[in-house]
This record gives structure tokens, C-alpha cells and sequence, in this order.
């Protein structure tokens, strides 16, 4: 029985949340991968070196293929019949599995960190900011679908090939006024990613002030690090959602994570808690993200930042 | 412009939440609050009622209790609210939610159903994409913009690297971050107006919608604690530690 992932193409090569979630697989068995790419077979040698034996590659499906990719993948349920099927919780991943569970009426489980592959299909997610941990059984018939939190697992290459290709081409969703995109902004596509940056530095409603947030720019500069933020402050509008870390954001994992004017709500925990190292500076020494922290400041981030941010570019 | 907002009631987050040992499912005390993110998705709602001279309806699942929260949403101006309340629904979970919330759109009717991306205590994140797959209508997700554009919808969805424009023409699901727009907050008038709102109440028998999970908890322990380490306060110097302990990291 083979252990199926969605994955999606990004920047002409599968995305690494889904390369975490083939190499979890392929260390259990066999792997079937239905790679939503472009036209081109960009990026199937890479699902192939991850673990992929089989791919169904789904064609074009245009700027919004979330509908016509689910409708697509259902048909290919019902005929392969696999057990489970794997979705990294990413933007496109997440409404490709929502409307999917809806067409097939099987429930999908959200935020899993780990997956019982071939016992089971149990579900390890956390709730409560991290600090509980449950175990969700399905209790009907599969499809089982998971969406897994990035980062849950470590990609690794294992050196195979993909023996079986077949290409799936996409209808159109074929609803009345069906959405278009108009345009694409890329905000920021230089610099390092929250993804893979080995530092981050994160702020908080501590900073004060949207403009506050430029400490947070220039400290991560000389350190090559991700920047990232609370939900507080990316509600209050100060930066994008895309740099909001915990719960209902990213989930992060660097060497080092700077927590700067950041109290630690259990929302915010919850994305960041599992970063090798901690390090917050706080005003307030009763703050709950120091009880997490390797090491804490308690100090004024207005004035430690500046100074934080001359001594590292002193250091070249 | 017919408007339908999905809106939830949680236990309030400043208060810690708890299991129910005998179910597992998340204790819900009679006087729930709006769930915050919500607040975007009436915001939202309103202003393309407000703008097209049109209704907007809220529609909500769970436990009624003293409806401060289904209160605080109508005091925002939203005209009735449909609250879907039946012990047989309790432990729900996404799909079955999305079901009831379908349901209850299409009793009531829309051009658009808005939704927040994800509640603040289930967060499973999926409700709106299936609502809209039922509804077999298209999903406006991510959404941190919203505009209207002649007849139709103009959003800003949030991607991985930026965002992309997507225009649409009702109907259709529309799924909002927090930060989408700036909620209001409710006036006096708008309280005392809630008062008297219309609020129907349904079960899951009203709607036609059963309630099999398919999934459920069968444990729940604590996670291992991270252990606190060092705390300083910064004389001046709180800086060069923190280079330290870089260093020591070795990311510098």
C-alpha cells in the first residue's frame, strides 16, 4: 500500500514542505506523489530523489488550480484507492485538502506534526499553544487525510528515481465567473526565508510602533537572518501576514530565534518553540516567553537592538 | 449585495482553556466571546453590504449560552443572525462543521459568504475551502485585501512570496486574514440596536445535516516542557551577551 503526498511546485521545483512529507514517507514505503506543476516536468527528478516512485503530474491548471486540482485528485482516489494521503499545511495545499474532503466526504485532520504511517494513520497535532499534545484516530473508512504542519519532519534526499509518470491534465473548475488573477506582486523574493533561515529575528507589540519595526530589519541584516512577527502586530497591520510566526502563522525551527519585544503568547509559542536556541529581550521580567528562552534579556529593546545591531556590523 | 458571515463563539483566550476528560473535546462555558479574528470577516461583510445596499447575515455553529459574542457581532451592524445550536453537533469536526455552515448559507441565501481563515481555537483552517466546494462555488482565500469591482470582487490573496490580484464575480466564498481591513467598533446605537435583532436558532434535524466526525481524540497528554535558561537584566551591556551567545551558536 502506498503512502500518498500532494505536493505543489514552487520556483520550478516541488516545495520543500512537501519533500519533508515524501522523505517521511519513503522511510515507510512505497510513495505516490500528485505534484501540481506547470507544464513542464520540472522538478519530478527531484520527488523521484526524495523517495517518489510513482507521480501523477497535474497539468494546467492555471493561476488558481485549487478547485480543478481537488476535483482531479478525487477521481484519482477512487480509482487507486490509497489509505492515506499527505498535504503540507501551506496556502494552496490547505484549499486543494478542504475542498477535496468536502468532494470525497472524508474528514481531514489539520496541524498534525506526525503521522502513524501504515499503523493506523494516527495523528500527532499540539494544542493549547504547544503545550498538550493529542492523538486523533480516524474512525472511518480512507481516504485519511492529513495536513502536516512544515518543518514537522527533515527532507533527505535518498537517491531514487521516479519509475512512473502519468500526466493529468486539468479541466477548468468550470464555475460560473471563476476567479482570475489579475496580477502577481512578489513582495520579497531576495533574502532570506523564515523557512530555511538559520536566525530569525521576530518582534512584537513591544516595538510600539509599526516604524519600530525597522530595529527588527536592521539587527537581521549583518546576521543574514529571516525577520519575523507576532499576530499582534500583523493585526494591528505593521508588517504582512507572510512574516507572522505561531498558531495561525509559520512554524519555524532556526539555530537561533530573537524574540524582541515579545511576551509570549501561547499563540506564538506554539510556531516557534521548537527553534534549537532562544533568545528574548523583554521589559517585562515576567514575561512567559522567558521561560522558554535560553537566554533573556530584560531590558528596553529600543535601546538593546541599536546597539546589538552597530556590534554585529562592527564585526563585518 | 446578499452578505453571509460564518462567525464563532469561543471561550475567552484570555482565560486558559481545558479538555473535557470523559469526551476530549474543549470545555465551552455558557459565556463565550466573539472569536477576535472574526471581527475582519463582519468588517468585511459589512462594508459590502453597506456598499451595495445589501444585508448581511451571520451564521454561526455551536453552543448559544448567553450570546455575548453573536451580540457583540450584531452591535457591529450586522442585521439577523442564524445561530445553529444542537448538543448532537458537539465534537464536530472541520467537515461536519463546513456541512452546517453550508446549510445554513443556502436556507438563507448569498452572493457573498465570508469567513476568517481559521477560528482561533480550532484553527483546522479548511472550513471556508469546504464550504465553498459544497456550495460548488468558487473560494476567494487568504484574502488581505477586498475591494469592490464593478459587480464583482477584487481581493489581494496572500501567497508564499507576495500576493496575487484575483478578481471574481459573486458567488462566491471569501476567506480573510486578520489585518484585512480595520473592524469597527460597536457604538452605543449598535448595542442597544443588537438587543433586537432577529436571531434564528436551528438544529442539525432543521438543516438535513448528520454529525459523524469520522475522527476522533483518543489521547491527550502534556508535552514535554522546554526548560528556562538564563535571564539578565541589560545594564547597558545586554547587547554583547546576546553576541555571545551567537557566537556561541556559532552564527557569526
Amino acid at each position: 500500500m502506498s503512502t500518498w503526498v500532494f505536493a505543489e511546485e514552487v520556483d520550478g521545483r516541488p516545495g520543500e514542505s512537501a519533500l519533508e512529507l515524501v522523505t517521511k514517507a519513503a522511510g515507510v514505503g512505497d510513495v505516490t506523489v500528485v505534484y501540481l506543476g506547470g507544464d513542464t516536468p520540472a522538478g519530478i527528478g527531484a520527488l523521484g530523489a526524495y523517495g517518489a516512485r510513482t507521480v501523477y503530474h497535474l497539468t494546467g491548471g492555471g493561476d488558481l488550480p485549487a478547485a480543478s486540482a481537488a476535483a482531479a485528485l478525487a477521481g484519482l482516489l477512487e480509482r487507486e484507492q490509497p489509505e492515506l494521503v499527505l498535504f503540507a499545511q501551506t496556502y494552496t495545499s490547505r484549499d486543494v485538502a478542504g475542498r477535496l474532503a468536502a468532494r470525497i466526504d472524508r474528514p481531514v485532520v489539520s496541524n498534525a506534526v506526525d503521522v502513524g504511517i501504515g499503523s493506523g494513520n494516527a495523528v500527532t497535532s499540539e494544542i493549547f499553544g504547544g503545550t498538550q499534545v493529542v492523538i486523533t484516530e480516524f474512525t472511518g473508512p480512507g481516504p485519511h487525510l492529513v495536513l502536516v504542519r512544515p518543518k514537522s519532519f527533515a527532507a533527505e534526499e535518498c537517491g531514487g528515481t521516479v519509475d512512473r509518470v502519468e500526466v493529468v491534465p486539468l479541466a477548468g473548475a468550470g464555475h460560473a465567473g471563476s476567479p482570475r488573477v489579475v496580477d502577481k506582486i512578489v513582495e520579497r523574493a531576495e533574502g532570506p526565508q523564515l523557512s530555511d533561515a538559520k536566525v530569525i529575528v521576530s518582534g512584537g507589540r513591544g516595538l510600539g510602533s509599526a516604524d519600530a519595526y525597522v530595529l527588527i530589519d536592521e539587527v537581521a541584516e549583518p546576521l543574514g537572518a529571516a525577520t519575523g512577527a507576532t499576530r499582534a502586530i500583523v493585526d494591528a497591520g505593521w508588517v504582512p501576514y507572510a512574516k507572522q510566526v505561531g498558531q495561525t502563522g509559520k512554524t519555524v525551527k532556526p539555530e537561533v530565534y530573537l524574540a524582541c519585544g515579545i511576551s509570549g503568547a501561547m499563540q506564538h509559542l506554539v510556531g516557534m518553540k521548537d527553534s534549537k536556541r532562544i533568545v528574548a529581550v523583554n521589559k517585562d521580567p515576567e514575561a512567559p516567553i522567558f521561560s522558554v528562552a535560553d537566554l533573556g534579556i530584560v531590558g528596553d529593546l529600543h535601546k538593546v537592538l541599536p546597539k546589538l545591531t552597530e556590534t554585529l556590523r562592527a564585526r563585518g | 449585495m446578499q452578505v453571509v458571515v460564518c462567525v464563532k463563539q469561543i471561550p475567552d483566550p484570555a482565560s486558559p482553556s481545558s479538555l473535557d476528560p470523559a469526551t476530549n473535546r474543549l470545555v465551552r462555558p455558557p459565556e463565550q466571546v466573539l472569536d477576535d479574528t472574526d471581527r475582519y470577516g463582519i468588517e468585511v461583510g459589512l462594508q459590502l453590504g453597506e456598499k451595495t445596499g445589501g444585508s448581511v447575515t451571520l451564521v454561526s455553529m455551536g453552543p448559544t449560552g448567553t450570546m455575548q459574542g453573536i451580540r457583540q457581532a450584531l452591535a457591529m451592524g450586522a442585521d439577523k443572525a442564524v445561530i445553529v445550536d444542537d448538543d448532537g453537533l458537539g465534537g464536530s469536526d472541520a467537515l461536519t462543521t463546513a456541512k452546517v455552515l453550508a446549510a445554513a448559507a443556502r436556507r438563507e441565501g448569498f452572493d457573498v459568504l465570508v469567513a476568517g481563515v481559521e477560528s482561533t481555537d480550532g484553527y483546522s483552517g479548511v472550513v471556508p475551502q469546504m464550504v465553498a466546494e459544497l456550495l460548488d462555488v468558487p473560494a476567494l482565500t487568504f484574502a488581505r485585501k477586498v475591494e469592490l469591482e464593478g459587480q464583482g470582487l477584487r481581493i489581494e490573496r496572500q501567497t508564499a512570496g507576495g500576493f496575487d490580484v484575483v478578481d471574481a464575480d459573486p458567488p462566491a466564498v471569501l476567506a480573510v486574514t486578520a489585518g484585512a481591513v480595520e473592524p469597527r467598533y460597536p457604538t452605543f446605537r449598535g448595542i442597544m440596536a443588537a438587543k433586537n435583532k432577529p436571531v434564528d436558532r436551528l438544529t442539525a434535524a432543521d438543516l438535513g445535516v448528520g454529525g459523524n466526525p469520522g475522527q476522533e481524540v483518543v489521547s491527550v497528554a502534556p508535552a514535554p516542557e522546554r526548560q528556562a535558561g538564563e535571564v539578565v537584566e541589560d545594564e547597558g551591556t545586554g547587547h554583547l551577551r546576546i553576541v555571545e551567545f551567537l557566537e556561541g551558536a556559532k552564527v557569526i
